[in-house]
């Protein structure tokens, strides 16, 4: 089964990668954007019975950095 | 005075790291390869160089602040072996837990590699002690994630307990208060983004990155 790791910055955190897609996105005349944040997608495959609770664990130890990350678990 | 460096994958200042190291102390240092889990007992200090560990995958320095190796400095560390990270090293030793913050993309996205101006905040640590406080020194980076971050309270902490070890003298890559490396609370483990490794000998355009290395051997020898 597969585990879904979303990873991204937390509301504050200066993102430079959105701030330059979002000039980009001006510079093609998307005029309606106001931000732009970049966050990760992390796909996991992972045994049957696999809980939340462990993909969560394996998020605050490696996948996200908790000091300036959030991060979502969707699984199944 | 015995140091040993440690060698990830994708490390690529180790070598600079050692020649400079045998260069100030006389004796050659040690590598440690990151799957080792064994540290030598006699080892004086621990050095993590720079490079592009695992290639800068995930996060920098995230994967390599995981290896075997890790959980020994972590653990001398604590002992208080002193334990000094240059640029992709002192991006693992805020990712191991050693050091505070974070160190995020360049405010200006681009790959910063020059000589910068960097002020000396606090020169009573092993590592700074041969500078003067507020001495102004000139030494290299060459980084994309330079940019220190952390949230004020932390920031104010490392201030207030003189944990902030160099400052750019200008703003370089937008990092926090112009932070460019920082001490433990304990003041045996220090973080900076500049090579003090890459100006040692005057062929190297300056020689102010030798006094950490003597500051070092002062202590240790």
């Amino acid at each position: 089964m597969k585990a879904r790791v979303t990873v991204s910055l937390k509301p504050g955190v200066l993102d430079p990668q959105g701030r330059a897609i979002h000039h980009a996105l001006e510079g093609l005349g998307f005029a309606q954007v106001s931000d732009v944040r970049v966050g990760k997608l992390i796909e996991l495959e992972v045994a049957d019975g696999t809980t939340e609770a462990q993909v969560a664990e394996m998020a605050r130890k490696l996948l996200a950095n908790t000091v300036i990350e959030n991060f979502r678990v969707d699984i199944g | 005075m015995k140091a040993a460096v440690v060698v990830f994958p994708g490390s690529n200042c180790d070598r600079d790291l050692m020649v400079a190291l045998e260069l100030i102390t006389g004796k050659a240092p040690i590598a440690l390869w990151h799957d080792d889990n064994d540290l030598p007992e006699d080892i004086d200090v621990i050095t993590l160089p720079g490079g592009f560990s695992h290639g800068d995958y995930l996060r920098s320095g995230a994967i390599a602040a995981r290896a075997p190796i890790m959980r020994e400095v972590v653990a001398a560390a604590g002992r208080g072996t002193p334990v000094l990270g240059i640029c992709n090293g002192f991006q693992v030793l805020t990712e191991a837990g050693l050091l505070p913050g974070v160190l995020m993309r360049n405010a200006g996205l681009d790959f910063i590699c020059r000589d910068v101006r960097l002020e000396v905040v606090n020169a009573d640590t092993p590592f700074t002690q041969a500078y003067r406080p507020g001495e102004h020194v000139s030494l290299p980076v060459a980084h994309h994630d330079g940019n220190f971050q952390a949230d004020t309270q932390t920031l104010d902490r490392l201030e207030q307990q003189g944990q902030v070890a160099f400052r750019y003298a200008e703003d370089v890559n937008g990092s926090a208060r112009n932070i460019a490396g920082i001490l433990n609370e304990r003041r045996n483990v220090l973080g900076l983004m500049p090579h003090p490794e890459r100006m040692v000998e005057p062929a190297h355009g300056g020689t102010d990155g030798r006094r950490m290395f003597e500051s070092l051997l002062a202590i240790l020898a």
